[in-house]
């Protein structure tokens, strides 16, 4: 208990320096105020926007704002959408959060159930194969691999929709494409998109780590005593492989939630990524903070998951002591 | 563990989502047709009067309309007001259409009308200067209002078609009475909601994602559209668009970047359609500081010197723009404004002096920079069709001459915010007047900035006898007098160099066979001239 305390506290702390780091480089980002007002606005409605939106004032006057209202609960409102941002991030979330969860459901199911059999099997000819295609999926930058997707799929079979989320179903205040046909379908490309790279990843860390514990002394041992082969694999090897792969499935994650903007800009996928794009090009700095500290958050409540993950797989975390960092 | 099971599994779960024969595509039309189409983005807020800006005012044209509407080639056209006049010289008299009802069923009266207008007024409207002028607005009847004016406004018409008419009780239920406005922190229910006059309305909508229109069952007008529900979705990415288009999942998207414009010709049942912007692309020079900035003229300003101008714009290749860059759709601009626009001319639009690089460096050794200098040119890369490679292709250009300019090509909102600070030497921009007519053009790019106006005269080119004939057009009556006053101005412009007019962008839209839309130089969609066979 002490210990989740003891992250949580830390947590806190990373998010104000999330705020405080983001917020330093938003005066790079460009004037907010020319896209706010149209080519008839002269420079003195444009003076007076920006002192009215607090523009002008110290880096540490706007910081301190944003940090207390933020307190309170209050985001802000949206530069470009007139709308508080709390809203806009809310509305937006489950588009990110199924599609990133749906490309991780992907790569974890297949890679490392791949990754252990591909290192059972060394020589097989399959294998072989995995591991020239997974080397691709490592290399292919994603945006081409979702065009090359859409040009096949969509404009050429004409199987899948080449854009947007379908038909989505309304739950309280969460919207899901989980339920319906249109949704589903509209979920295949970019879900394989974005976990094509995290497949190849985890697949290829998967084999390494299995090969690794194999040679391992207590591996002999079992063998030694007798143990039969699948029991050794399953049982022993495979536990001990999975504390690394589970600590890189966490942070792959938070990197396939926080910058899944690629692929929805690819597919004109309405989550978090689109919001945030259009938000930079737009310079909505109010937008931009909010995003920026809620995918700080995100980072260090998968940590928190991570380190909770070991101690449930490996025993040896339980007993006390620091735990044991791999990435 | 056996791999062939689980692989097969998992291709035959996939495909068993993404075969078409397994799962049908949801439901087809019922009645009527679905026209589908897509933008680059999405209009910013319905609120009519939040921001003005192009798309945004002609999506909401769909839903709302004006007193004064435009047609199919941009001329005025019968709106709300079926009739207006000057009874006076400083009042426009507008006489409304009856039986116009919004599509919540309220009628159409006078007062609907002063209210949109006092509320265009507010603070926080973003499309006051379309009613600057009017100083007073007075009610004669319950179809006539006066718009009461300080001095004689000859277009005020032509500035209002975009200036939307809200219903008073509608707004005043929702607490919508005066605009959406971020900088008073005010959220407001027409940012979100619409009830307006036009041929469709609102039927479902989530910002940024998708927007489904159907007609609005009390529209006055013929209705010569066949079409029963419309689907909005904005799809920023180009090559998603395109997609879009290609595998039938929309009928209709634009703009088509001009890459995609012979593949998607090429392809069986989808074409383009072509035209030309309303945007003029411009060079502006910086011809007021007395030592140009980042430059080794140290203690004086090159551009202020005409024959230096002249040396520039005769360095560079119109042709090789449109030809190279544009793909042969642009059209080369020797004015400030493109045709369409009132007060154009096509005497104006002769180039003021051929492309030749040896001329300009004779005038540049006249003037005394045999070797050339240096500077900064100031562009946008996410702005305009093409323009970071435009400003790439004339500092090529100007190097051959000897001029060696450093490109500073940066996001829109970075470009605008420097530039419009005046901090540039030279830097590219476009004008499009929302009035379309000239008087735009001149008042914000070639006056003399001062105060309210030469906002966008980022060069702070200025000539007294241009500002005078921009006072008197703003208050001449007789469009014969008015016009030849434009022809006057932009003739001193092109003689003084004081701009360089580069082009006017092509204008692609791409659309399915069988789709039947009208192209407008204004890239405006109107959905009721949309035809689905």
């Amino acid at each position: 208990m002490s210990f989740v305390l003891g992250r949580l506290g830390q947590t806190v702390l990373v998010l104000l320096v999330a705020a405080f780091v983001s917020f330093s480089l938003f005066r790079y980002v460009g004037d907010p105020v020319n896209n706010m007002v149209g080519q008839s606005a002269s420079l003195a409605d444009r003076e007076a926007m920006r002192a009215a939106l607090g523009l002008d004032d110290a880096f540490i006057l706007q910081f301190a704002r944003f940090v207390g209202n933020a307190l309170t609960g209050d985001f802000g409102m949206s530069y470009r959408f007139g709308q508080p941002v709390a809203t806009l991030i809310a509305e937006r979330f489950p588009a990110t959060l199924e599609l990133a969860l749906i490309s991780m459901l992907i790569a974890t199911g297949l890679g490392v159930p791949l990754g252990v059999w591909t290192a059972l099997n060394r020589d097989h000819w399959l294998s072989q194969v995995l591991l020239a295609a997974s080397l691709i999926g490592v290399a292919l930058p994603t945006f081409l691999i979702g065009i090359a997707l859409i040009l096949f799929f969509s404009v050429w079979l004409g199987w899948l929709p080449s854009f947007g989320r379908g038909e989505v179903v309304r739950i309280g205040g969460w919207t899901t494409g989980l339920l319906t046909v249109g949704g589903l379908r509209a979920l295949v490309l970019p879900s394989i998109t974005l976990g094509v790279f995290q497949l190849a990843l985890i697949l290829r860390l998967a084999r390494a780590e299995m090969l690794e514990v194999m040679r391992a002394d207590f591996i002999r041992f079992a063998r030694a005593r007798g143990l039969k082969p699948r029991a050794i694999q399953y049982r022993h090897a495979l536990r001990n492989t999975l504390v690394p792969v589970v600590t890189m499935i966490g942070l792959q994650f938070g990197n396939v939630f926080a910058f899944s903007i690629i692929v929805e800009t690819v597919f004109q996928w309405p989550g978090l990524g689109l919001l945030v794009i259009q938000a930079i090009q737009f310079a909505d700095v109010p937008l931009l903070a909010a995003y920026l500290v809620l995918i700080a958050l995100c980072f260090a409540v998968i940590n928190l998951a991570v380190d909770l993950a070991y101690v449930a797989i490996d025993p040896r975390v339980r007993s006390g002591g620091g735990v044991r960092r791999t990435a | 563990m056996r791999l062939p099971v689980l692989l097969t599994t998992a291709l035959s779960a996939a495909f068993l989502v993404a075969s078409p024969v397994l799962l049908p595509t949801s439901a087809v039309a019922q009645e009527g047709k679905t026209f589908r189409y897509a933008y680059r983005v999405d209009p910013a807020s319905l609120d009519p009067h939040a921001l003005a800006e192009t798309f945004t005012l002609s999506w909401l044209g769909q839903i709302y309309e004006p007193l004064v509407g435009r047609g199919k080639n941009l001329e005025l056209v019968p709106a709300l007001a079926t009739k207006w006049e000057q009874p006076e010289p400083d009042v426009w008299r507008f006489h409304l259409r009856e039986g116009v009802k919004f599509a919540d069923g309220t009628p159409l009266t006078a007062d609907d009308v002063i209210f949109s207008l006092q509320r265009v007024k507010k603070d926080g409207s973003d499309m006051a200067y379309t009613v600057a002028s009017v100083t007073d607005i007075k009610k004669v009847d319950d179809h006539t209002v006066d718009l009461v004016m300080a001095k004689p406004n000859p277009i005020l018409p032509v500035q209002i078609t975009s200036t939307y008419i809200m219903s008073k009780d509608w707004a005043e239920k929702n607490g919508a009475t005066a605009p959406a406005s971020v900088k008073a922190k005010v959220e407001n229910f027409a940012s979100t909601n619409a009830n307006g006059t036009g041929p469709f309305m609102i039927a479902s909508r989530q910002a940024g994602v998708k927007t489904e229109l159907v007609p609005n069952p009390n529209w006055w007008g013929e209705k010569s559209s066949n079409v029963s529900k419309v689907v909005f979705t904005p799809i920023q990415s180009d090559a998603t668009r395109v997609a879009a288009l290609l595998s039938g999942e929309v009928d209709m998207v634009y703009p088509v970047p001009q890459q995609d414009v012979a593949r998607i010709e090429g392809n069986d049942g989808t074409k383009v359609i072509k035209g030309s912007e309303l945007r003029t692309m411009m060079l502006a020079m910086d011809q007021h500081r007395d030592e140009l900035q980042n430059s080794d003229a140290k203690g004086k300003n090159p551009l202020k010197d005409k024959r230096v101008r002249q040396a520039i714009y005769q360095a560079i290749d119109m042709n090789a723009i449109r030809d190279r860059i544009m793909g042969g759709t642009s059209h080369i601009a020797g004015t400030m404004i493109a045709p369409g626009i009132n007060g154009y001319d096509p005497k104006l639009d002769d180039r003021a002096a051929p492309y030749d690089p040896e001329a300009s460096k004779k005038l540049l050794a006249e003037a005394g920079y045999p070797d050339g200098f240096t500077f900064t040119m100031d562009c946008s890369n996410d702005r305009y069709v093409n323009d970071e490679r435009i400003c790439q292709a004339i500092v090529g250009m100007l190097g051959r001459v000897g001029l060696k300019v450093t490109l500073n090509a940066q996001t829109r909102s970075k470009f605008f915010e420097k530039v419009l600070s005046r901090d540039t030497s030279f830097a590219m921009i476009g004008w499009q007047p929302l009035s379309y007519d000239a008087h735009s053009t001149l008042q914000d790019t070639m006056n003399t900035p001062v105060e309210k106006v030469g906002t966008y005269n980022i060069g702070n080119y200025s000539n007294p006898k241009v500002d005078e004939l921009t006072r008197k057009i703003e208050v001449e009556v007789d469009p014969a007098k008015r016009n030849a006053m434009i022809f006057e101005a932009m003739m001193l412009d092109k003689a003084d160099y004081g701009h360089i007019p580069v082009h006017q962008a092509g204008l692609a839209w791409g659309v399915r066979k069988g789709v039947n839309v009208v192209q407008r130089s204004d890239d405006s969609l109107e959905l009721k001239w949309v035809s689905v066979d």
